[in-house]
């Protein structure tokens, strides 16, 4: 089966870029400006407790002792000394990693749910009202930040009419807002490209086959040109992902999401350092998974990638 | 050739335009004729002369706007397709009457099994189940002489070359044995070795199913070679119209003999890459639809252009089924210096 072996040659891919990721926020938070240390037990420590801290992270010891060392123990689990949870930060963050993944999944089910079929709908009828409607709506949710919309919707919806929960996770109720303000913008996206693409697709010779057998609009767009419109848009949701990272972590700060983005913001609050780079280490691996996952999925959609 | 019985398709003064930001533009202009079971009509002309327009208005392919049929009937399976709406005409297609396109490449879904797009047809006409019309559609496969039909049905188009597409795209043009096919352009696209193939699978298929054939060509090498009767068209009008025989032994319309002093030889140098290679022709271009002279449209390219050509010659039959719209058509190919090819 190729694609067997395609999975097996993307994670084995996986692991000099995983490698490398991990070497270069190594060296990143080595090049922070100030002694880590210093920053990290506070500007009314003595020098004594300075010290103390430096042996604790490690930072007595020669660059490349330390990065061997930080290696090692990344590969055992071990991602060093966190101040705020005073030893090893990672069960704490895969703790909250459920958290962020349900606000993300969510995120891009809504996004399909509602983005493609947008995006369908809008190009099957092409430069009439409905068109012009939804294109209307795209403009003004790429126009809106997503903080923005996090804090109408938790002024509307939570605090003027009581109707959801405003912050904090209190069943599925809670996923809605939060879900909402994070998947917005992606919406957007994802409505205005499948709009595109369908328009192109739906211009191509194939389609003129397609009627010219006898099939009819409904059946031509389901089992003609949808899958090969799904093509660039799986793409588009792909390399959204990082967007969606990113936006997690303000979204989660918003509604007090206890997920690893609002972990993060608090981490650099506290300045603590392990924390923060234990969490971007989750990250890069979520986000290089994830890209697996799409690339799995083009392959099912695109039979022309299956031989190449 | 024309048998006494009814025709299976008969165009009567068909005139096809286009709304554009120039206005509306007639690029297929009071075009009639009529195709009997089983005959094989050949329409040639250069492109641009209207034959695809001609073809996809018979389908009702043409997107509306900015397309639309002006005039005439088209009296087909008892109706008139002119007039016929989309849920009639999407019953027809494909059943009664099919299509097959110019570029293979392009035609087939390139994330369909050949199998399913040949089977398509037969589940939506003939109400066939998904297995039974995938048996069918290897049958189908066999009949274009796709060898491993089994397994090549499996295949995506884009494992598949040219001419094994084009011979998908017969197979599903026949699956429901339709009783009129309108082949535009089938082999142009297709290297010269694999043109004669797929015209001789395209031939065989009609004499087993008795389907009418309209033959958009612009090499009429093909059309001696298949056709029983050549209607010329240019720049959107009907020109000359006869059966294959009488147009070769005497042309009445200069353009058919500006046509037939282009053909190749079969064998000559120029046709080795794929028949591409621009051959002596008439001189000048097509007008294009805006730029179309008020008389005959072929006064500007004519060699025996007159006074007279600023007038629309009408149709006049030269011999029994023999037509020709030229004013001065009995000095086709009489006058001086024009060999005969
Ligand atoms: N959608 C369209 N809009 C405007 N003009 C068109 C359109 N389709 C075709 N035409 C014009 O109609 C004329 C006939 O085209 P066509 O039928 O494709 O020629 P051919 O004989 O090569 O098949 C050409 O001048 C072409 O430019
Ligand atoms: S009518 Fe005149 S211009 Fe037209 S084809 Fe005949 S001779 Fe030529
Ligand atoms: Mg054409």
């Amino acid at each position: 089966m190729p694609v067997i072996s395609f999975v097996a040659l993307r994670v084995l891919r996986i692991v000099p870029i995983a490698f490398g990721v991990v070497t270069i926020i190594f060296l990143i938070f080595k090049a922070v400006p100030g002694d880590q240390a210093t920053l990290m037990v506070g500007a009314t420590a003595t020098q004594a407790e300075i010290d103390a801290m430096r042996v604790r992270l490690g930072l007595d010891r020669p660059i490349l002792e330390q990065y061997v060392s930080h290696m090692f123990g990344l590969v055992q689990g071990d991602f060093g000394w966190s101040s705020t949870f005073r030893g090893n930060p990672l069960p704490y963050i895969l703790a909250r990693l459920p958290a962020t993944l349900a606000l993300m999944l969510s995120a891009i089910a809504l996004t399909i749910v509602i983005g493609v079929p947008a995006g369908v709908v809008a190009a099957v009828h092409h430069d009439r009202w409905i068109d012009h409607l939804l294109t209307g709506f795209v403009v003004a949710l790429l126009a809106v930040p997503n903080f923005w919309l996090g804090l109408m919707l938790v002024a509307v919806l939570a605090v003027q009419m009581g109707w959801l929960p405003s912050h904090g996770f209190e069943g599925p109720a809670s996923l809605i807002m939060p879900t909402l303000a994070l998947a917005a913008r992606l919406i957007a996206l994802v409505a205005r490209m499948t709009r595109g693409v369908m328009l192109e697709e739906l211009r191509k010779d194939y389609v003129r086959t397609a009627r010219a057998k006898g099939l009819e609009g409904r059946t031509i767009v389901v089992r003609h040109v949808l899958r090969n419109a799904m093509i660039p848009t799986v793409t588009v949701i792909g390399l959204q992902m990082g967007y969606l990272l990113g936006g997690s972590t303000v979204v989660e700060r918003i509604f007090a999401w206890p997920g690893v983005g609002d972990l993060l913001l608090n981490a650099i609050g506290m300045r603590d350092y392990t924390l923060v780079q234990g969490i971007v280490v989750v990250y890069v691996a979520g986000f290089m998974l994830i890209n697996l996952v799409v690339e799995g999925l083009y392959l099912l959609i695109n039979p022309r990638l299956r031989h190449a | 050739m024309n048998v006494a019985t009814e025709p299976v398709l008969a165009v009567q003064g068909l005139t096809t335009g286009f709304d554009t930001a120039r206005g509306r533009l007639v690029a297929v202009n009071d075009l009639s004729f009529s195709l009997a079971r089983g005959e094989t009509l050949a329409i040639v002309g250069e492109s641009g002369c209207g034959k695809s327009v001609a073809a996809l208005s018979i389908m009702r392919l043409l997107e509306t706007p900015p397309a639309l049929i002006l005039g005439g009937t088209i009296r087909f399976a008892g109706r008139d397709l002119a007039q016929a709406d989309e849920a009639t005409m999407s019953g027809l297609r494909g059943a009664k009457l099919s299509m097959i396109f110019q570029e293979p490449m392009t035609a087939l879904n390139p994330s369909m099994k050949v199998g399913l797009q040949i089977a398509e047809p037969l589940m939506r006409h003939r109400g066939l189940t998904r297995e039974a019309a995938l048996a069918r559609a290897v049958e189908m496969l066999d009949l274009v002489r796709i060898p491993e039909a089994a397994r090549r049905a499996e295949d995506y188009p884009h494992r598949m070359s040219g001419g094994m597409r084009q011979r998908v795209m017969i197979a599903m043009a026949l699956a429901c044995e339709p009783d009129l096919l309108i082949a535009d352009e089938p082999t142009t696209a297709l290297d010269v070795t694999i043109q004669a193939q797929v015209l001789e699978i395209l031939r065989a298929l009609q004499a087993r199913m008795g389907a009418a054939v309209i033959l958009i060509t612009h090499d009429l090498g093909v059309v001696a070679e298949v056709a029983d009767r050549v209607v010329v068209m240019y720049a959107g009008h009907k020109v000359e119209e006869a059966d294959v025989a009488s147009l070769f032994a005497r042309p009445r319309h200069p353009y058919t003999h500006g046509l037939m002093r282009s053909v190749p030889r079969v064998n000559a140098p120029g046709r080795a890459s794929g028949g591409r290679v621009r051959l002596p022709e008439i001189a000048g271009i097509v007008p294009a639809l805006d730029q179309r002279p008020p008389g005959c449209p072929f006064v500007p390219r004519c060699p025996l252009a007159s006074a007279r050509c600023a007038e629309m010659p009408p149709l006049a039959e030269h011999s029994p089924g023999h037509w020709a719209a030229c004013w001065h058509s009995d000095a086709v190919g009489q006058a001086a210096g024009a060999g005969h090819a």
